[in-house]
């Protein structure tokens, strides 16, 4: 194994010119001199808008409310959709304050198996943060959004954007995140193009994406 | 001692292929193949050139991204070891492979020591590039594809012809036909509406995932400076393979890493606006390391050299290894649209398959050595390429590589009629004495001012394209006879 990495190493070096190599300190100068003359953003007012516009463009059904009628909405959504929802830890309290009795909610603990999470019926999040300029959103799967699987098993996803989670574009919202987790971005409902190129919605993934964007 | 940089005859799965030009020939023929492709491909065309003109920038990520890359390629060694670092730091496991071989038997190895006989897969081009799929099920492994297409391709008993979309070459009847043939739980009225054959597939391939104990895949970014591995998809079935099972394994070439996580901002805007026309691909999932309670409890990376360092060794061809692998180039190229990905007897087809394959594998193969050739090189591959190889350029350095490795033989043909044509040229009597014999050879062959059919060995030129007839008199005995006036 070590033999391998030995030889692949030594290619590389015979490869990029071998004496003339740089220390460490001098590529990472070399590096943060490259070439970034791209634009930050691509557009910088009412990114709000913008993201409620191209979310919905991957066939998202996107909603703004405003936030003293969040938890009304929310209520709203769930009871549309028969079945059982599983509530990540950490979700804010408030959130789920006018679902009714009826509907059943269940809780990740302990960690409920991949088949478990087959008969539930969806998810509700939040989410770390969002990218207006390609309707995106980002788990980091911190509190309030569960571990990988719980959003992407159940076939509904209902997810809460705070409107001042949403960045402008790609940089500021890489920016904000903690490499060290694992991250999920999601653009509209799983698809596929993988039949004559055209996009179609609903493989694997959840087949139902509802964001609901939070408004002060 | 290390062995110096040498091509890597990789990849198994197209050992023995023909030269593109025979094996494109049936290709062109088939008339449904080629209605197939240039359907898709003129749909994604049109579609990739919206979604790229709406970043005014496009140009300026574009240099970014070449810039990253190159800057990545020349320190390639001091970002590796970087990324192992990190990798190990986050509790995954690193694994160096210089070859096909040695990839797939580390994978063959873990799948085993996982205690499992089956690996649900997420396309990766790697894995395809190694052969893996066969080499674990000569170890008595079975591996199941999961992206829709690579799904498509595995129950047709058929290879991949595309990098984004390995079943473009058939459409939605034929696609239906091969669910309804293969696929024991497809439903009954199952009809070819793409919602529904993607429907099928989800129901088909649900508790595969659901009790999958090993998942393997490849990763599009590879990031030094953190550890973290990127996937970029669509359907979900990457997020299942690297979720749901508790010990994943992830096949990298050495070429896929990037310095730092700040460059994802570049690479995910080019990425999905020139493979998929879409602002952003559905799913994209990274990961570092193990995360305690979330995802695979195990975590492996192989790093696969199989020939990239004998193309970082060629200065003209290293770019190559900038590829992303997002396929603009095939959709816009007149010569893949007409022949499909197949001819190129390579998982890699297409304007970056006809120089990436060569440079990996060495210009020896009849495949390989004619792969440079088939191309018309008009340069639309290197208009739309979002990390700019200069693919052109690439085929013609090629071209002259494939050139001195016949140089070696012995006897060419091709050597003997240009020593011939040389002197011919040099000597005016030589020149007259043959144009002269054109023309005679000209009244026999032609037919209605084309020839169309040459005896051999002349036959080679023939084969695959007509030529105007000599005329009748050269220039300069027309001159000779009248001196410019009109006779």
């Amino acid at each position: 194994m070590s033999a391998s990495r030995d030889q692949i190493l030594a290619r590389i070096r015979a490869a990029t010119g071998g004496a003339g190599r740089l220390a460490d300190g001098d590529i990472d100068a070399a590096y943060a001199a490259l070439p970034r003359d791209y634009l930050r953003a691509h557009h910088d007012h009412d990114i709000t808008a913008l993201f409620a516009e191209r979310a919905a463009d991957y066939r998202a059904v996107v909603e703004r409310v405003p936030e003293p009628g969040l938890a009304a909405a929310i209520a709203r959504v769930m009871v549309g959709r028969p079945g059982a929802f599983v509530i990540p830890a950490g979700l804010p309290g408030g959130w789920l304050a006018e679902v009714p009795a009826t509907t059943s909610l269940t809780r990740d603990e302990p960690p409920l198996s991949a088949a478990e999470l087959d008969r539930l019926a969806g998810v509700v999040t939040g989410c770390a943060v969002a990218i207006a300029e390609t309707g995106t959103i980002i788990l980091d799967h911190g509190p309030g959004q569960g571990r990988r699987a719980l959003t992407l098993v159940p076939d509904f996803h209902l997810v809460v954007v705070q409107a001042a989670q949403i960045a402008a574009d790609l940089a500021d919202a890489f920016a904000q995140l903690d490499p060290s987790r694992p991250h999920t971005l999601v653009s509209g409902p799983s698809a596929t193009s993988d039949i004559e190129l055209i996009r179609v919605e609903g493989v694997h993934g959840p087949r139902n994406l509802h964001v609901l964007i939070a408004e002060v | 001692m290390t062995a110096p940089p040498g091509p890597h005859p990789g990849m198994p799965t197209y050992l023995g292929m023909p030269s593109f030009p025979v094996a494109a020939r049936g290709a062109v023929a088939d008339s449904q193949l080629r209605a197939n492709l240039a359907h898709a491909t003129h749909t994604i065309r049109a579609k990739r050139a919206g979604a790229v003109a709406e970043l005014a920038d496009w140009e300026q990520l574009r240099a970014a991204a070449k810039a990253i890359k190159d800057h990545t390629l020349a320190h390639l060694d001091t970002y590796l070891l970087r990324l192992e670092a990190n990798v190990t730091r986050a509790g995954g496991h690193v694994h160096w492979a210089a070859d096909a071989g040695e990839a797939n038997a580390i994978v063959a190895g873990l799948v085993r020591a996982a205690g499992a006989d089956g690996v649900v897969k997420v396309k990766s081009m790697a894995t395809q590039e190694t052969g893996l799929n066969e080499a674990l099920a000569a170890d008595g492994i079975g591996a199941l594809e999961t992206d829709l297409a690579e799904l498509i391709v595995q129950l047709g008993h058929d290879r991949p012809s595309h990098i984004l979309v390995p079943a473009i070459h058939r459409n939605r009847a034929e696609i239906r036909e091969i669910f309804r043939r293969e696929m024991p739980d497809a439903p009954p009225g199952l009809t070819d509406e793409p919602a529904a054959l993607a429907g099928a597939a989800r129901a088909h391939l649900r508790q595969a995932f659901l009790a999958a104990q090993v998942g393997v895949s490849g990763a599009n970014f590879a990031i030094a400076e953190t550890g973290s591995l990127v996937v970029v998809e669509s359907e979900g079935n990457g997020r299942m393979c690297v979720t749901l099972p508790r010990t994943l394994i992830s096949v990298v070439g050495i070429e896929k890493i990037l310095p730092s996580w700040r460059d994802l901002e570049v690479f995910l805007a080019l990425l999905p606006r020139s493979s998929t026309a879409e602002r952003m691909n559905p799913y994209t999932s990274t990961w570092t390391g193990i995360t305690p309670g979330d995802g695979p409890e195990h975590f492996h990376l192989v790093l696969l050299d199989n020939g990239r360092t004998a193309a970082l060794a060629d200065q003209t061809g290293r770019q190559a290894l900038r590829c992303i692998r997002c396929s603009a180039c095939l959709n816009v190229c007149p010569v893949y649209e007409r022949t499909g990905g197949h001819a190129y007897g390579s998982p890699y087809p297409g304007p970056i398959g006809a120089i990436l394959s060569p440079l990996l594998r060495g210009v020896t193969s009849p495949v390989d050595a004619s792969l440079p050739y088939a191309s018309t090189l008009c340069g639309a591959c290197y208009d739309v390429c979002p990390v700019a190889i200069n693919i052109p350029e690439a085929l013609v350095h090629l071209r002259a590589k494939v050139v001195d490795a016949k140089r070696e033989k012995i006897f060419s043909a091709e050597r003997a009629v240009f020593t011939l044509s040389g002197r011919v040229l040099r000597s005016p009597r030589l020149l007259a004495a043959a144009q002269r014999a054109s023309a005679v050879g000209g009244k026999l062959f032609a037919r209605s001012g084309r020839i169309r059919r040459l005896p051999p060995p002349l036959s080679g030129w023939t084969d695959t394209r007509d030529a105007p007839a000599p005329p009748p008199e050269s220039f300069r005995a027309w001159w000779a006879r009248t001196r410019g006036t009109r006779s």
